[in-house]
């Protein structure tokens, strides 16, 4: 039962890749697409009639056929890697959500695990956050990196489902490890936002000539906007999970500190986004330097994930590898 | 974009920077620095000043992310001392070096205390001025009304058929249910013909509670270390240790520890049940759940029955007693030839895999010929190898068997020299069963009995009862960090997502007399829902008029 019900899960995440990797060419696309803007106008109106299919179809033709509505939602390419990415993500949550029904308990409990749920998570918040601003065009960044940490997690991290050891069962694993995964989710948003702040700042003054697509996205100023939004959500969440580590490590291990590697990492991703934000008020600072620190904290949080817990000696030795 | 836009802030009896971007009572070190007076007073003033700037605070927050790397590439003495040992065994040159460096120890180490020292003290340098600010800030009347509301974030205008002293009077009303703070000012006219109105006092609030919490946080865990202890003791099933400093197999006590902080209690260890994975064969003899069943006493009072758990630590006398391992203690019975017992009670045995080959160490210095010295292994599900050896293949106690090599010498237990009860020096000492002696290692399963070698007298395995390791913690401010962190979460989130934003209405009178109304609003700091904020006032303010 078990072992079925995990196979399944696989088969999701693996479903799950096949179309995030489509969506990822679409995203990419479309940034070509951007590059050479004059031809696409036309071609997404004589696009829309024949590309669509399903029951999005509908919905977007009432948009365009609406005469106030003569401007379409953005590029063709662009709703379809959207529309593909919603998909996989469905695929990948159920992946996810059988995997903890396998296991019987959350599925986070070791490397393979959290990197199906933190994964998944970031292409919850990338999707949620549309509602609030319209960042589709971070899809190409944000598909391409979860479509590269699945693949690296399903082939190299898998293990089978095994019942937790006693260190952790506890609430804290619930609360402490999914809102790790939230913070990464924002911190990820931020660090893509961060990278095309970068490159619209080099634009700016006549260097990455080459990036035509740039002109079709939001300056740097308001990149750099959108970024510390993003990002100080995330560093909220983040200083919840310090915290609850520590309450949870003082349950488990009987200290709430002790300079473990894991916890001197989120120490340090938490100082490096503690010094993003100062970074934003000090005169100087702002712009590219504040962007490359965000940047570097989500290369942190990475390193921390990936080289900490393969390579690192310590108690967070839970990757089950 | 609110927060990108330099906005003029009108209110001239504000001493904040004019960039409304940056944040509320945030002192930056002046662009130009003046070159101060080389007196010593100015020195110290111009350093001071450096000290407390956001840069220098920034830059301080930056080197100690780099400081903190060194210590989690390199095992510490505090968290891993074996690692620390090998370390140095593995890299003759370069371990000197980073033990001059202090790396080993790189948390308490000069240059680590002294970036967060400097941090910190730079931290209060900022906070306390902020404070009086804001203190000032707070009791201050909202900012005149400025000449040209149109220039500002979300300006609307409506037209009315109220008054001006009733559009006045209910825009205030509104405002104020909406949690500002207003004032009515007049323009040329003597008549009150506008309403300032600012909100968000919280905003700033927070980040000083924030900054603030964060000192908390650090003298706390300071004073919680140094009054507090922390001791190790291995507890047998049917044993019971108590709470004194003799009773510890290891202690740690902070700096100001005293003996009085030792409260008297015993812990009794009345079983100690593991369960462990019998299903999933993925995981076979995985632990799953450990259970310390405890009889605790405290000084005058009755017994109590108690449980421990891994996650569930015990909390008696101002401590936490935490389950932190466990293993096998075999209990072994050594008679003389004559058969008078000379030794008999167990051994904790040091596990050496997930199932549980353990290592035992069993020193007989006295009661018998020779003083005899015993290095076995015990393994709870022995299974014969194709060698000849053994090995367990199984955590829980299914086939156990105790095999002991023995040595006889001086075992040097009598020079007053405290040894490792867990290990046994066999340099010096001669073999007589095991390998390299004529009699092969003794074997024994529980209840089986065997002669020593040389007509010592006999050895007998007569139980297996399971030991805990107890980690016993004792620190008097750990609640108030944890108080001191919630306050950093509650202050973080206010001073992040709390709105400061000033809004203004006014009433101008038009050609013909008729009346206009006019709203704007001002961002200070991040707000990109303050022109979303003014239209809803005007909406609301135009459409029923408040009394
Ligand atoms: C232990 C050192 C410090 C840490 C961990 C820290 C952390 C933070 C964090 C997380 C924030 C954003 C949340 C908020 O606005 O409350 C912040 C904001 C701020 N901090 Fe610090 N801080 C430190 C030291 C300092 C120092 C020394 C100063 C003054 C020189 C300072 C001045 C400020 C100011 C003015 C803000 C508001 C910035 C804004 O709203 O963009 N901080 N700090």
């Amino acid at each position: 039962m078990t072992d079925t019900l995990a196979s399944y899960s696989l088969l999701a995440i693996y479903s799950a890749m096949a179309i995030y990797a489509i969506a990822f060419i679409m995203f990419t696309l479309d940034l070509a697409r951007r590059s050479a803007p004059a031809p696409v106008r036309l071609e997404v109106a004589v696009g829309a009639a024949t590309a669509k299919r399903g029951s999005t179809a509908l919905l977007e033709r009432l948009s365009t056929d609406a005469p106030a509505a003569a401007q379409p939602k953005g590029p063709r390419y662009l709703r379809a890697a959207f529309a593909l990415t919603i998909v996989a993500w469905v695929l990948h949550v159920v992946g996810a959500v059988l995997r903890g029904v396998a296991a019987g308990r959350v599925p986070w409990a070791n490397m393979f695990e959290f990197t199906l749920t933190a994964t998944a998570i970031i292409i919850g918040v990338f999707i949620a956050v549309q509602v609030w601003q319209d960042l589709r065009f971070l899809g190409a960044f944000v598909s391409g990196f979860v479509l590269l940490a699945l693949g690296i997690a399903s082939t190299n991290f898998y293990v089978d489902v095994v019942p937790l050891p006693p260190a952790l069962q506890s609430a804290w694993l619930v609360i402490h490890v999914f809102v790790a995964s939230l913070g990464t989710g924002f911190f990820a948003l931020g660090a893509a936002l961060s990278v095309v702040q970068l490159l619209q700042g080099r634009r700016a003054v006549g260097k990455a000539t080459r990036l035509g697509f740039l002109d079709t996205l939001p300056t740097a100023d308001k990149l750099e906007n959108l970024a510390y939004r993003v990002i100080v959500v995330g560093f909220v969440f983040w200083t919840f999970t310090l915290i609850a580590g520590a309450i949870w490590a003082e349950h488990a291990w009987g200290r709430y500190w002790g300079w473990d590697t894991k916890e001197v990492w989120t120490f340090i991703i938490w100082t490096i986004f503690a010094g993003y934000i100062h970074a934003r008020a000090t005169r100087g600072w702002r712009g590219s330097r504040s962007a490359t620190l965000a940047i570097i904290g989500f290369g942190a949080v990475v390193f921390n994930f990936t080289i900490v817990n393969l390579f690192f000696k310590g108690l967070h030795a839970y990757s089950g590898l | 974009m609110a927060s990108s836009r330099p906005s003029k802030d009108t209110a001239s009896n504000d001493a904040e920077a004019p960039d409304s971007t940056r944040p509320q009572g945030h002192f930056d070190a002046p662009e130009t620095i003046v070159q101060p007076k080389l007196d010593f007073v100015g020195y110290l003033r111009f350093f001071w000043r450096q000290l407390t700037s956001m840069r220098t605070a920034l830059l301080l927050l930056l080197l100690l992310a780099l400081a903190a790397i060194p210590g989690s590439l390199v095992p510490q003495v505090s968290s891993d001392p074996n690692g620390v040992v090998q370390y140095k065994a593995n890299n003759p040159t370069l371990a000197p070096v980073l033990e001059s460096l202090g790396v080993f120890s790189t948390y308490s180490s000069v240059w680590f205390s002294a970036i967060y020292l400097l941090l910190f003290v730079s931290l209060i340098g900022c906070v306390i001025p902020r404070t009086k600010h804001h203190w000032d800030a707070l009791r201050a009347r909202p900012p005149k009304t400025p000449a040209r509301l149109s220039r500002l974030e979300g300006f609307t205008t409506r037209e009315t058929t109220m008054d001006a002293a009733t559009a006045i009077a209910s825009a205030r009303t509104l405002l104020r249910r909406l949690g500002y703070r207003t004032e009515v000012y007049a323009s040329a006219s003597s008549a009150p013909d506008s309403v300032s109105a600012e909100r968000g006092y919280l905003r700033e609030t927070g980040n000083l509670v924030f900054h603030t919490a964060l000192i908390g946080v650090l003298i706390t865990v300071g004073v919680g270390g140094g009054f507090g202890y922390t001791g190790q003791r291995v507890v047998v099933e049917g044993y019971a240790f108590n709470n004194s400093l003799a009773s510890y197999d290891s202690f740690n006590p902070g700096r100001f520890f005293s003996d009085g902080a030792l409260e008297p209690y015993s812990i009794a260890l009345d079983s100690f049940t593991p369960v462990y994975e019998q299903k999933n064969l993925n995981a076979l003899g995985q632990p799953i759940d450990y259970t310390a069943a405890v009889t605790t006493t405290l000084r005058g009072q009755k017994p109590h029955k108690d449980v421990i758990k891994v996650n569930s630590p015990l909390e008696i006398g101002g401590t936490q007693v935490y389950l932190l391992g466990n293993g096998y203690a075999p209990v072994v019975t050594v008679k003389d030839p004559n058969g008078t017992v000379v030794f008999s009670q167990p051994t904790a045995c040091l596990p050496q895999n997930a199932n549980l080959t353990s290592i035992c160490v069993i020193k007989l210095p006295d009661g018998l010929d020779k003083q005899l010295g015993m290095l076995g292994f015990f393994y709870p599900t022995s299974v014969a190898q194709t060698d000849g050896t053994l090995a367990s293949n199984y955590p829980d106690l299914l086939n156990p068997i105790l095999s002991l090599n023995m040595y006889t010498g001086d075992l040097g237990l009598d020079n007053g020299v405290g040894t490792n009860a867990y290990s046994l020096n066999t340099d010096s000492l001669t073999e007589v069963a095991g390998l390299k002696a004529d009699t092969p290692a003794i074997r024994l399963g529980v209840g089986d009995s065997a002669q020593l070698p040389g007509g010592l007298g006999t050895i007998e395995l007569t139980a297996i009862p399971r030991f805990v390791s107890l980690d016993v913690h004792h620190d008097p401010a750990q609640v108030w960090v944890l108080v001191f962190a919630i306050l950093v979460v509650a202050g973080l989130v206010t001073s992040l997502f709390i709105p400061r934003r000033r809004v203004w209405v006014k009433v101008v009178t038009g050609k013909a007399g008729v009346l206009t109304l006019e709203y704007a609003g001002l961002a200070r700091g991040d707000d990109p829902a303050l022109a979303a904020a003014v239209e809803e006032i005007a909406e609301r303010h135009s459409q029923q008029p408040l009394a």
